[in-house]
C-alpha cells in the first residue's frame, strides 16, 4: 500500500491531467487573471446490494470533473464542468473572468502566501489499488455473507434492507498560479448489513458496517452481520422514557456527532461571522478538563487524511481543545485573514465554490474507563445509541435532538427506549462531560469514545 | 408562449448538441438488454447552474457550472443494474450500457420497440427566460435588495448573508418499451440568513423561497424584501426567547412550511419501495385508518411553478396528484416503475433521482394536507396550554419503526388561548402511523411552503415542497429543556 502522491511521482502522470491542470492555470493568467487555481477529481465506484439473498442492485461507473477559480485582484469567481476539452476549458476560464468582474473587492480574498504552500511528506497509507480491483462477483459475495450472517442470528430477524458492498477510488489534483501542483489518491471499501427484526407486530431496524482503505483490512462480513443483528435485536420492545433530567451516556458512534458540532463551532467560517457559541473564546476553558480534541490532518491510514488541503497548504496536527481549553480554531486562508490569524491547513474544496473549512481526522482523546464501567456508575440515566434529526443551533449552542437507546437502571442497561428527545445547550454540555471512555476507534474521519454528559433533559412521556 | 417553446426544445436539445439520433438511442438500449434484462432506460441530463453569495454586503462568491451525463439502467425482475458516463461519446455510452446489462444473465432480447415521442403536457414551469440565462446583474440586484432590507430591519441585525442559486436541467429519457420523453426543468432559490445581537445574546433567523420559476418571480411573488423581513424578524424575535418546555403537550402547527411534519411522519413511509419490501411502519395498512377523519393528504407534482413539481418524473412518467390519506384512511403509495411493476400498481409519477449518476426511486413531490373547516384564530383560542410552532428547520424519520422528528426554529407558548412568549428551538418527535390520529382540528388556511425544501434519501437529494393548514395535534413530545 502506498500513498498515491508518491506513486505518481515515481511513475509519472498516466493521463496527463496534472499537466492539463497546470496548463489551465497558465491559460487563465494569460487571459488576464491575476491568480488562478484548478481542481480536478477523478474516480470510480462499485456498489452491490443483496437483499433476502438475491442481488438487488449493482452499480458501476466512473467520472471526472474540474473546477477553476480565477482572481482579478481581490475579486474572484469559479466555474466547473465535466468537459475536459480545450475549447470547453477556455470558455470556462472566460466565463469565470466575466463573473469575477461583477464580484466585490474583498480584502481578505486571495491565494495562500507562497511560504504557506506545501505538503505532508510521508506515506499516508490511504490508497490501495486493491479496492478498485474487487470484482462484482466478489463484492456480491461479501454483501450476501453479511446479510446472511445477520438474518441467521435470530428467528425474529425475518426481513432486511440488505447487505451491501461498496468500493471506490478517487484521485485529486490541485494546481495554482503560485506554482503549487500536487495530487493524491484515496481508496475506500466497506461492507454493511441492515437487518429488520419483528416482534409483537413492531419492526426495528439497525445496521453495522466495516470500512477500510484496503479490502484486506475489512472485518469479515460474518462479523458485520453478527453485530448488526445484535444492534437490531436490542431495540425490540422499545418504549418511551419518562421526562427527566438524568445523566446521558453517548455511545461512541453517536458521540462522534458531538465532534461535528464542535467542529462547526470552531470553524473559522462560524467564528469570523460571530455565528458560534465559541466565537471569541480562544484561550478560555470551554469544556470539562477531561476533554482534549485534536484534528490530525495527516494521520496515517486516517479516513480524512490528505497530504495538502484545498488551497495547497500542508495538512497538520492541530490541538483544538486541550484539557478543556480552546487552543485553536480551524482555519483556511480566508477565515485566517478575517481573524488576523494563520491558516491551519483546513481548507476544504468542492469544485464549484471558494474554499470552505473542513477537518482532516477530528477526534476526542480517550480516557481510561470502559463503557461498561461508565454505565455501572449511573443509578438512572439514558444510554443513547441513535440520534435522529439535526436540532442543533451552533449560534446559541441550543441542542435538542430525537434519540433512541437504552434506559439505565442501577448501572445496568434495563430496557430499550425510543421516541424521546435529548436537550441541553452545547456550552453546558461541553462543561459537563463528566467521564470519557477508553474506546476510541476510527470508523470515519471523526471519532470519539463513549461520553457521559450530565444535566441534559430527556423528554418522553 | 416562450415557456412552451423552451419545453418543446428539450427533445431537440441533445439531438442537436450531441448529434444523437433515435437510432443511436435504440442501439444503446439493445446493448443494455444484451443479457436478457426485462427493461432498460437511458437518462440524459445536461445541468447548468449559477449562484451568488453576498455577505458583509460584498458579493464574495459567484460561480457557474455545467454537468453532463447519461445513466443507463437495466431491470431484471426486482434487480437493477446501473452505470453512468459523464462523456456522451457513443463508445462511452455503449460501455455503460454493457456494464448495466450485467445485472441480467440470459440470452439477449433482440427486439427493441421503435422509439416514439411521449406527448407532453402544457408545461408547469412559468418561465419566459431560463433563470441561468438571466443577466448576472439582475441576480446581483436581487441579492443586494435583500441585503439592504435585512440591515434596515433593525439596528440589532449584525450579520446578513444572502444567497441566490439557480439551475436548468435538460432531460431526455428513452426506454426499451419505446417511450421517449424530454423535459426542460428550471429551478431558482433565494435564501437569507441573519444574525441579531443584543448585548451578549445572539440569535439567528433564516428564510428562503423560489420554485420552477424565472427571475420575475422575485419581483412579483416573493420579493427580496419579504425574504429579508422574514429572516430578520425571526432573529430579532428569538432574542427574547425563553426555554422551551419539555414533555408531551398540545402542539398547534402554523400553516405552510410546518407541513414538513407530513413529509417526515407519513410521506417517506408511503414511498412504495419500503412497502414493496415490507420495511415501512405503514406496510399493509392501505384501507386502514391512520389519521383522524378530518385529515386528507396528497402528493401533488402538478402544481404550476412549485419547487417539487415536474412535468414528468425522472422515468418519463407524467406527475399527478396522488391521494395518500383520504378522510383519515390510507389510500395508496407513491410509486416508481420498479415498485409499481412488482406490486401490480399504476405509476404515480414519483420516480425521481438526484442526477444521471443515481438510480431513480420513489420520492415525494409536493406533499400537503387539504384545508379543513376551522378558523385558525379559533384553533389557538381553544388551547389552554401548548406550543405554537410556525417555522421549522429539517426533520428525519426511521421508516421502519415510524419514529420521526422535526425541529422548530420559531415557536411560541400558548397560554389560555393566547400566543405569549417566544421559546427557543426544539425538536418535536412522534410516531408516523399514529400522530395524525391525534389531529383534532384542521384550519381553513392551507398554505404551501415558499420553495426551500431539499429531501435526502439514500444519499440522493431532490427538491420538494410541503404544505399544511393550521392544525392542532393533541399530544406530541416536545424536546425542550424547561421542566
Amino acid at each position: 500500500m502506498t500513498d498515491g502522491n508518491h506513486r505518481d511521482a515515481a511513475h509519472g502522470d498516466s493521463n496527463g491531467l496534472m499537466e492539463l491542470a497546470q496548463r489551465i492555470v497558465a491559460e487563465a493568467q494569460r487571459r488576464g487573471a491575476t491568480g488562478a487555481e484548478c481542481v480536478m477529481r477523478e474516480g470510480r465506484e462499485l456498489s452491490a446490494t443483496v437483499r433476502l439473498a438475491e442481488v438487488e442492485q449493482l452499480k458501476q461507473a466512473g467520472g471526472k470533473s474540474l473546477g477553476i477559480r480565477v482572481f482579478l485582484g481581490q475579486r474572484s469567481a469559479s466555474t466547473y464542468s465535466s468537459d475536459f476539452s480545450w475549447p470547453a476549458v477556455t470558455q470556462m476560464i472566460d466565463s469565470a473572468l466575466g463573473i469575477a468582474r461583477i464580484a466585490s473587492e474583498d480584502p481578505a480574498a486571495g491565494l495562500p502566501q507562497p511560504e504557506e504552500l506545501g505538503r505532508w511528506e510521508g506515506d499516508l497509507g490511504i490508497y490501495s489499488p486493491a479496492a478498485a480491483r474487487v470484482d462484482t462477483d466478489a463484492g456480491v459475495d461479501l454483501a450476501r455473507r453479511a446479510e446472511a450472517a445477520a438474518l441467521a442470528a435470530d428467528p425474529r430477524l425475518r426481513n432486511s434492507e440488505g447487505g451491501s458492498f461498496e468500493a471506490g477510488e478517487g484521485r485529486r489534483i490541485f494546481a495554482n498560479s503560485l506554482g503549487f501542483a500536487g495530487e493524491y489518491r484515496r481508496s475506500s471499501c466497506s461492507i454493511a448489513a441492515v437487518p429488520i427484526a419483528e416482534e409483537d407486530g413492531k419492526m426495528q431496524r439497525d445496521y453495522w458496517y466495516t470500512v477500510a482503505h484496503d479490502p484486506a483490512r475489512l472485518d469479515s462480513p460474518e462479523e458485520v452481520g453478527r453485530i448488526a443483528a445484535q444492534r437490531t435485536l436490542r431495540r425490540l420492545g422499545a418504549r418511551k422514557a419518562p421526562t427527566a433530567r438524568v445523566p446521558v451516556v453517548f455511545d461512541s458512534l453517536v458521540a462522534r456527532s458531538l465532534l461535528d458540532q464542535i467542529f462547526t463551532a470552531v470553524s473559522g467560517e462560524s467564528i469570523y461571522r460571530g455565528a458560534s457559541f465559541l466565537a471569541g473564546k480562544l484561550g478560555e476553558l470551554v469544556a470539562a478538563s477531561g476533554v482534549t480534541v485534536v484534528d490530525d490532518g495527516p494521520r496515517p491510514g486516517g479516513f480524512g487524511s490528505a497530504p495538502f488541503d484545498g488551497e495547497g497548504v500542508a495538512k497538520r496536527r492541530t490541538v483544538v481543545l486541550r484539557n478543556g481549553r480552546l487552543e485553536s480554531y480551524l482555519l483556511n486562508c480566508y477565515t485566517a485573514r478575517k481573524l488576523g490569524l494563520r491558516t491551519t491547513g483546513n481548507a476544504s474544496r468542492g469544485l464549484a465554490d471558494a474554499p470552505g473549512v473542513g477537518y482532516g481526522n477530528l477526534y476526542l482523546e480517550p480516557g481510561t474507563q470502559t463503557p461498561e464501567e461508565l454505565i455501572a456508575g449511573i443509578p438512572q440515566g439514558l444510554f443513547v445509541t441513535e440520534f435522529i434529526g439535526s436540532g442543533v443551533n451552533i449560534v446559541t449552542g441550543d441542542y435538542s435532538r430525537g434519540a433512541g437507546g437504552m434506559w439505565i437502571e442501577n448501572g445496568q442497561l434495563a430496557y430499550p427506549v425510543e421516541e424521546i428527545t435529548v436537550a441541553g445547550n452545547l456550552k453546558d454540555m461541553l462543561q459537563h462531560i463528566v467521564a470519557v471512555g477508553n474506546d476510541l476507534e476510527f470508523r470515519s474521519s471523526a471519532a470519539a469514545p463513549t461520553l457521559v454528559i450530565e444535566g441534559m433533559t430527556v423528554a418522553g412521556r | 408562449m416562450p415557456a412552451e417553446s423552451l419545453h418543446r426544445d428539450a427533445r431537440r436539445f441533445f439531438f442537436e448538441r450531441y448529434g444523437m439520433t433515435s437510432a443511436d438511442l435504440e442501439r444503446y438500449l439493445a446493448a443494455a438488454l444484451d443479457r436478457g434484462g426485462d427493461f432498460a432506460d437511458l437518462y440524459f441530463e445536461y445541468q447548468s447552474t449559477s449562484s451568488l453569495l453576498m455577505e458583509e454586503s460584498l458579493l464574495k462568491s459567484a460561480n457557474q457550472g455545467i454537468s453532463v451525463g447519461v445513466g443507463v439502467r437495466v431491470l431484471a425482475g426486482e434487480r437493477t443494474g446501473y452505470a453512468y458516463s459523464d462523456d456522451l461519446a457513443p463508445e462511452k455510452i455503449l460501455r455503460a450500457a454493457e456494464t448495466a446489462a450485467h445485472i441480467a444473465s440470459g440470452p439477449a432480447r433482440t427486439h427493441i420497440v421503435g422509439l416514439r415521442e411521449v406527448p407532453s403536457r402544457a408545461t408547469l414551469y412559468p418561465v419566459v427566460m431560463a433563470p441561468t440565462d438571466a443577466e448576472l446583474m439582475a441576480k446581483l440586484a436581487l441579492v443586494e435588495r435583500a441585503d439592504r432590507a435585512a440591515r434596515a430591519y433593525d439596528p440589532r441585525i449584525e450579520q446578513v448573508r444572502v444567497s441566490y442559486a439557480d439551475e436548468v436541467k435538460w432531460v431526455l429519457i428513452a426506454a426499451s418499451d419505446g417511450a421517449e420523453a424530454a423535459d426542460y426543468q428550471p429551478l431558482a432559490r433565494m435564501g437569507v440568513f441573519c444574525l441579531a445581537r443584543d448585548g451578549a445574546s445572539v440569535q439567528r433567523g433564516n428564510s428562503g423561497g423560489g420554485g420552477r420559476v424565472d427571475l420575475s418571480f422575485f419581483d412579483r411573488q416573493l420579493t427580496p424584501e419579504e425574504l429579508a423581513g422574514q429572516a430578520a424578524r425571526e432573529a430579532i424575535q428569538q432574542l427574547q426567547a425563553r426555554e422551551c418546555p419539555a414533555g408531551e403537550m398540545t402542539v398547534v402547527l402554523g400553516p405552510g412550511w410546518p407541513g414538513v411534519l407530513l413529509h417526515e411522519a407519513i410521506g417517506h413511509g408511503l414511498e412504495a419501495d419500503f412497502n414493496r419490501k415490507k420495511t415501512s411502519a405503514f406496510s399493509g395498512l392501505v384501507g386502514q385508518r391512520v389519521a383522524s377523519p378530518i385529515c386528507t393528504v396528497v402528493d401533488d407534482g402538478t402544481l404550476p411553478g412549485r419547487r417539487g413539481s415536474l412535468n414528468m418524473d425522472d422515468e418519463g412518467a407524467p406527475t399527478q396528484c396522488t391521494a395518500l390519506i383520504e378522510n383519515g384512511v390510507l389510500r395508496g403509495y407513491m410509486q416508481d416503475r420498479l415498485s409499481a411493476g412488482v406490486m401490480g400498481a399504476h405509476a404515480t409519477g414519483n420516480g425521481r433521482r438526484q442526477s444521471y449518476a443515481h438510480m431513480p426511486m420513489p420520492r415525494m413531490t409536493n406533499t400537503y394536507m387539504l384545508p379543513g373547516e376551522d378558523d385558525p384564530e379559533a384553533i389557538l383560542r381553544g388551547v389552554k396550554k401548548g406550543l405554537y410552532a410556525v417555522n421549522f428547520g429539517g426533520g428525519q424519520v426511521d421508516i421502519t419503526n415510524g419514529k420521526f422528528v422535526f425541529s422548530a426554529s420559531e415557536s411560541y407558548l400558548i397560554e389560555d388561548g393566547k400566543i405569549t412568549a417566544p421559546v427557543r428551538g426544539a425538536t418535536l418527535i412522534g410516531n408516523g402511523p399514529d400522530v395524525l390520529t391525534r389531529v383534532s382540528r384542521v384550519g381553513n388556511d392551507l398554505k404551501l411552503d415558499q420553495g426551500i425544501g431539499m429531501c435526502g434519501k439514500e444519499g440522493q437529494w431532490v427538491p420538494v415542497g410541503v404544505g399544511i393548514p393550521t392544525v392542532q395535534i393533541d399530544r406530541l413530545t416536545v424536546g425542550g429543556t424547561a421542566g
